[in-house]
């Protein structure tokens, strides 16, 4: 049985926000409420990479999706209305959608979960762990990532550029 | 720790619920949400990954904050195109967004 | 880890009390969580009084003077009343979020708290990710905006907020472009890394171009004037806090207060030395002296120029953020990375067992400030320039308007 420390009790409960606001963004009427569900479950998510001894990523999480994206989210929602024109949530063909996520679900859990299931080994995990301070000089160094590190920028600056020249307003 | 397999069910089971909310939502906004929830479980899977099988080795690191540029751009320029089809259109549902279907 | 102070090593003392480990752990860490919540909760209290004291002196009034010994009390007795209020929750609210929004509020600014370095030994936790950390909980402040705005049912609140939210993302780039200067001149994200980094020299003196663009951007950061369009009373009604009232307009109020001394602290953090200071290593209670005495000097700048200046328009506010702070901001950590690059080929830079050394970190300071004055130079430069072409267009629009009223007199 998995032992009951701090570390499996906190991952329970961020567990529960990212899959219960998962499940918030995918059903709920208001679009504002799905919003906030979102930024529960992504920072659930930070969480979660807390756990996994990614620091520097759950604070970009927090950063860059909850600061920023959830943000620009909730304005879209409001600029379109989405909330006051309610209707119809889901389209024809929902039950057809839920059959292939629970199916993909399946085959997740029997192709990558069942060959690692059931492994309860508290030390499985190796203790040395890479730093921010590794993946910052793997983001510069020439022999690993600093050409997708300027792609990415460069994918940045065309989206800034993109999302401007279609968003604008012609008159 | 908790075991490895616990993290990649959690991530598989909000893949497949982004899943279904793009495949069923009619709002473009909800999709786009849906989209992100996709795009975090992917990253929750790459860092498990990393952290139990190669944590010395930084691709997956480094994977997953390429993965948050991307989210950041595609959310960005997504957005971008439904305000600007809800101003031609007065519609932000996806079946409404029809004039290329013959 | 054995029993040397109460603080740092309590669970290393209940333990040797005879406690269970894992209590004892649980203990420290409670406790500690408790006294970093409280603490900023409590200096409010002070804080609050500070402002209108000094909000009065300007004026030319006395300020609260009843409610105890020069008025020190008057908080408690406001905080009193507002919990003896009635909870007015607007009709077509969404309740939970309206209800949510000022915990957010108040949270986002104390969760800055855990990471800032109060003394050589006394920090929440010294996370390798501080600085990135503080920007990343002070961002969830925008989203408490967007909630109280829009959970309020009010077009003026969602007005408010709209506008404030654009106010607090836009002035983001320049906060962050300019934590990226000592996060640069230091080497680590960590906050105890940058404040010991400065024992040669204080990171001003080699980067004051980012001292300056933090502190402002903080002021617009906290909606503080000159740029406190977040409750410009009056043009806004209120702003996004319009329908709140009792207690949690209170939390608003006591976030923004508390907020705008966390930027204090971390601004002399960052840039001022943080807690060194004389005798600080055999005495590491005196860093709290320092710290909170370095803090009190920009606190209190921080008011006068609240009290000072007039409020600007909001697009002066953005044209100033997008078209003059963001360009200087970008064009400055540009010049001092390649500076610091220089510096370092040509060896120049401290060694590292000379780092904390004042004389060794000389060249390097020199050099840093000498970038930053040449920046100041052209800036300025381009600046008058500017109000040159500028000055003779607008006189001349103005004797435009004075010919044309007689005219209108006229009719």
């Amino acid at each position: 049985m998995l032992e009951l420390n701090p570390q499996s009790i906190a991952f329970f409960i961020f567990a529960a926000f990212t899959i219960g606001g998962g499940l918030g963004v995918a059903t709920s009427r208001n679009l504002i409420h799905g919003a906030l569900y979102l930024i529960l479950s992504l920072f659930g998510g930070a969480g979660l990479f807390i756990l996994l001894s990614a620091p520097f990523l759950a604070a970009a999480q927090i950063l860059v999706y909850i600061g920023a994206i959830a943000i620009l989210i909730i304005f879209a929602v409001m600029l379109t209305r989405s909330m006051t024109r309610l209707g119809e949530v889901y389209n024809r063909q929902w039950w057809l959608s839920a059959l292939v996520g629970v199916g993909f679900f399946v085959l997740l859990v029997i192709g990558v979960i069942l060959p690692v299931f059931g492994n309860l080994d508290p030390n499985a995990a190796p203790l040395d762990v890479g730093t921010t301070m590794d993946l910052g000089i793997a983001l510069v160094d020439g022999n690993q990532f600093v050409l997708p590190f300027e792609v990415a920028s460069v994918l940045l600056t065309a989206a800034l550029i993109g999302a401007i020249v279609i968003a604008r307003d012609r008159d | 720790m908790v075991p490895l397999w616990m993290y990649l069910l959690v991530a598989a089971a909000l893949f497949c619920i982004g899943t279904y909310g793009v495949l069923s939502r009619r709002n473009a906004v909800a999709i786009l949400m849906s989209v992100e929830l996709m795009l975090t479980a992917v990253n929750i899977n790459l860092i498990a990954f990393w952290r139990y099988l190669a944590p010395d080795n930084m691709a997956g690191q480094a994977f997953a904050a390429f993965v948050f540029v991307v989210a950041a751009a595609e959310a960005a320029v997504g957005l971008a195109i439904i305000i600007a089809v809800y101003r031609s259109r007065r519609s932000v549902i996806v079946e409404d967004v029809n004039l290329l279907k013959g | 880890m054995e029993c040397r102070d109460i603080i740092n090593t309590l669970a290393a003392c209940l333990q040797e009390g005879g406690m269970n480990p894992g209590l004892a752990s649980f203990v420290q860490i409670l406790l500690g969580v408790v006294l970093v919540t409280l603490a900023p909760l409590i200096i409010v209290i002070l804080l609050i009084w500070v402002e209108r004291k000094f909000a009065a002196r300007i004026q030319d009034r006395i300020g609260p003077n009843r409610v105890g010994p020069f008025g020190l009390l008057q908080t408690i007795a406001d905080a009193v009343k507002l919990i003896a209020k009635e909870d007015i929750v607007p009709a077509g609210a969404d309740r939970f979020v309206f209800n949510l929004a000022p915990i957010i509020s108040v949270v986002s600014v104390i969760l800055i708290w855990a990471v800032i370095p109060l003394s050589p030994i006394h920090i929440g936790v010294d996370l390798e990710i501080g600085a990135l950390y503080f920007i990343a909980v002070g961002s969830i402040g925008t989203l408490a905006i967007m909630m109280a705005g829009w959970s309020s049912n009010n077009k003026y609140a969602l007005l408010g907020a709209f506008r404030v939210v654009a106010q607090l993302v836009s002035y983001e780039i320049p906060f962050v472009f300019a934590i990226l200067i000592p996060v640069m001149l230091a080497g680590s994200m960590g906050m105890q890394d940058i404040v010991e980094a400065q024992r040669g020299m204080w990171f001003f003196v080699l980067s004051p171009i980012a001292m300056i663009i933090f502190f402002l951007s903080a002021q617009a950061e906290t909606g503080r004037a000159p740029f406190d369009l977040i409750e410009a009373e009056s043009e806004l009604v209120a702003g996004y806090n319009i329908e709140y009232s009792g207690m949690k307009f209170g939390l608003f109020f006591a976030g923004e207060f508390v907020h705008v001394l966390t930027n204090a602290l971390l601004l002399v953090a960052l840039f001022f030395g943080g807690w060194l200071g004389p005798f600080v290593d055999q005495v590491p209670a005196l860093g709290f002296v320092y710290m909170f005495g370095k803090a009190a000097l920009f606190y209190l700048f921080s008011l006068l120029l609240r009290n000072t200046l007039p409020r600007v328009r909001i697009d002066q506010m953005m044209n100033f953020n997008w078209k003059f702070l963001v360009p200087l901001s970008v064009v400055n950590v540009i010049v001092v990375a390649l500076l610091l690059q220089i510096v370092r080929a040509l060896g120049l830079a401290p060694a590292p067992e000379l780092a904390n050394d004042f004389v060794a970190n000389l060249p390097q300071a020199v050099i840093l400030l000498l970038g930053n004055l040449a920046i100041i130079a052209v800036v300025l430069n381009m600046l008058r320039n500017f109000g040159r072409s500028e000055r003779p267009a607008e006189a001349a629009a103005i004797r435009k308007d004075e010919e044309m009223l007689p005219a209108q007199a006229a009719h």
